[in-house]
């Protein structure tokens, strides 16, 4: 009865919190890709990271800065796997600005490995002047500051099965979200319309299409592909550490299981005496609480 | 913390020392030969995860703020070269930010148990008061810490939330002008905020130690609520709650090791990877998850003064639950009543959680008043007349006693005394 009664207040309460249906957005949920670095032994691979990354230097970074990223990082363990050669040769293409110099001027220099990649505007205002007054968002962290609200109950699911990948399947759907607008939808001056950008009218022109970027391994070039190649490279440039956060978060997960489980068989074995004592075998009836 | 010490020095330094600053004794005597309820259960191992928390939150906190750059323009890269470039920087990072959020789970759990078995009750009256003080000052620490990253929630949500006291009439303006230290949040904002973020949680420390000392001063209430009786209800803390402690500080870890290993990123709001824009509000600015029970109650009400005085009066009622509560018997065990309006309670701060994440339009509204108003309705109507109505469950004579019921429900399987109401 009383068990009864307590489920009937929980489902109560959950009623009332649903009481509006969700208002549904005017943006299409994106599909959730595969990913190698989903799941807890998911890291990046690197074939894809270099394909990701050519996008990049092909397209994306005509537009967009990746201020956060330096050369050097193109090299380092968990990335896309460059000698440090390569990443000292892919350095050398961009053009830096440093200085003042001697005489107290700035000037342009080869890129070397610790360089941070250079923005391709002076600022933000050259940036919106050159492109109809739209500022393309930087994107070192842009794989991790983009998301979808899948809703209730996913934001639970989520939870158990460790889905973190709302940032690249974002950014793949976004890249393959452009299509006609629906009857009746106005858009805005200057953007395009994509089923998949809140509220629909996006300042980015279709960047991709089928064949633009090359690829000498074999991989299909399709704007699907490059999608799923250019956000794993974000998903990379955003956190490059992940691939040794999943490694050590196994090893700390096994240290802390083996070490609860002797914490357990410690705990069990302490406490055996006090749970099995005869002495307490005695007692008395019970007797009411004294009222006041 | 004495009372108990039966601490003996042996050698001839520790003699010595007794002598003069009677340290040794005084551990003892609090953390090992401090006599615990011998049928406390797993919910009262939250107090020492909250210690281990405290402990987490401090040492991550003092090593994040050797790499951190606290000024408007470099707060949020400062944040990105500790995930890039520090050594382990991701790791202390993504601990500090889930352990604010695991602290918050502990406490909610903490507090959650202080109700349910009513360890609030005479003695415990002081014990409660300094709890609801830690409270409000993890909420103000936490808040403080999540607008040090600078990003876009960070900013916004420091300008909604200093905007509260905008709400006092007549000074409320000025107040909020001096809280800033400028017209706008800004500069001088983010730096009171770091310096503040670093000092609560050595306040928080401090009343941490008052809060012990007044535990052990009334002892800890227990499942049944029955005071300890005779040397046979209790046990002493170290082995016997340490070991406890620990094995339960272990499972917490796993959970919280999942979250910083494997979904790091699930607690946050992706917005907040963007930096700080004075220009551009986002569409929808939410608290982070502890605070939005209480966003819910903010936003349900149109008056923004009232708004405001609920929010903080959903807090600060806490502590007067002490004299709210005006039934003499403990355990909600006991009290079939209170235990169902009590589980209804915790639906309801759960129901408000998820209201205060969603958009407030139309039924969400309604539903956040219903809501708000049974959380005070508990306290202000259900708790002042249940205690006069209900009819409680006959209470064991003796921890022991209970501990020798375990099984059944504790006091359910012997027959009422006869003349007694049940």
């Amino acid at each position: 009865m009383k068990h009864h009664r307590i489920v009937l207040a929980v489902a109560l309460a959950a009623a009332l919190s649903a009481v509006a249906v969700r208002t549904a957005a005017a943006q299409d949920a994106p599909a959730r890709q595969r990913w190698s670095f989903a799941g807890p032994f998911g890291i990046y691979d690197q074939a894809q990271l270099q394909r990701g990354f050519k996008i990049y230097k092909e397209v994306c970074s005509n537009c967009h800065s990746l201020k956060l990223l330096a050369f050097r990082n193109l090299a380092e363990p968990g990335g896309p796997g460059f000698t440090e050669a390569q990443a000292a040769a892919i350095a050398a293409t961009f053009q830096v600005t440093d200085g003042p110099n001697d005489q107290g001027e700035m000037f342009q220099r080869p890129g070397k490995l610790a360089d941070s990649f250079p923005p391709p505007f002076p600022n933000d205002q050259a940036a919106r002047a050159a492109l109809g007054g739209k500022l393309p968002p930087d994107m070192s962290v842009l794989a991790l500051a983009r998301s979808y609200d899948w809703g209730f109950p996913w934001f639970i699911v989520d939870a158990f099965t460790m889905y973190q990948e709302d940032g690249p399947d974002y950014i793949h759907a976004i890249l393959n979200g452009y299509t006609d607008p629906p009857a009746g939808f106005t858009l805005a001056p200057g953007t395009q319309y994509n089923k998949y950008f809140p509220g629909g009218g996006l300042g980015m022109p279709k960047p991709l299409s089928d064949g633009q970027v090359e690829y000498t391994d074999g991989t299909p070039t399709t704007v699907d592909q490059y999608g799923r190649d250019v956000a794993a490279f974000l998903m990379w440039a955003a956190e490059p550490t992940l691939d040794a956060r999943k490694r050590l978060g196994f090893q700390v997960m096994i240290y802390l299981i083996v070490l609860t489980g002797l914490l357990y068989l410690t705990k069990k074995k302490v406490w055996h005496d006090v749970l099995d004592d005869p002495d307490l075998l005695q007692s008395r009836p019970p007797t009411e609480y004294p009222r006041s | 913390m004495s009372g108990y010490s039966t601490y003996q020095p042996q050698s001839p330094f520790m003699k010595w020392l007794e002598r003069r600053l009677p340290i040794a004794s005084l551990v003892y005597s609090s953390f090992v030969a401090y006599p615990t309820p011998r049928n406390l259960n797993y919910w009262w191992t939250f107090g020492g995860i909250l210690t281990f928390m405290l402990g987490v939150q401090i040492v991550t906190g003092v090593v994040l703020a050797m790499h951190y750059t606290p000024h408007v323009d470099f707060a949020f890269n400062s944040v990105e070269g500790i995930m890039r470039d520090v050594n382990f920087g991701w790791l202390l990072r993504y601990v500090h930010a889930n352990g604010a959020s695991f602290f918050f789970v502990a406490v909610y759990v903490h507090m959650a148990r202080g109700m349910y078995y009513g360890s609030y009750k005479e003695p415990r009256e002081v014990l409660w008061i300094l709890g609801v003080i830690l409270f409000l000052l993890m909420v103000a620490t936490g808040f403080m810490g999540y607008v040090l990253p600078w990003g876009q929630m960070s900013f916004w949500a420091a300008t909604v939330i200093t905007n509260l006291f905008s709400a006092i009439p007549g000074v409320g303006g000025s107040v909020v002008t001096w809280l800033w230290g400028g017209y706008a949040v800004g500069n001088p904002t983010l730096n009171r905020f770091y310096s503040l973020h670093y000092l609560l949680p050595f306040v928080i420390a401090g009343v941490v130690v008052l809060h012990i000392w007044a535990l052990h001063m009334v002892g800890q209430n227990n499942p049944t609520g029955v005071e300890p009786k005779t040397e046979k209800d209790t046990v002493a803390f170290t082995p016997y709650a340490t070991v406890k402690d620990a094995f339960f500080i272990g499972i917490f870890c796993l959970v919280f090791a999942w979250f910083i290993f494997y979904i790091p990123n699930y607690l946050g709001h992706s917005d907040n990877y963007i930096p700080a824009n004075p220009g551009q509000t986002p569409t929808h600015i939410v608290p982070e998850w502890y605070y939005l029970p209480f966003y819910a109650i903010l936003r349900g009400i149109p008056s923004k003064l009232l708004g405001v005085t609920a929010l903080a009066s959903s807090i600060v009622i806490l502590a007067f639950l002490p004299w709210l509560d005006t039934s003499r018997v403990r355990s909600a065990n006991y009290r079939p009543l209170y235990r169902q309006f009590l589980f209804i309670f915790f639906a309801a701060v759960i129901g408000l959680g998820y209201l205060g994440s969603q958009e407030p339009t139309g039924g969400y509204v309604i539903a956040a008043r219903i809501l708000t108003a049974y959380y005070f309705a508990f306290f202000l109507i259900i708790l002042p007349l249940l205690g006069l109505f209900e009819r409680t469950k006959p209470l064991p004579n003796s921890i022991s006693e209970a501990v020798l019921r375990h099984g059944a429900p504790i006091g359910a399987s012997a027959p009422p005394p006869s003349g007694a109401k049940v």
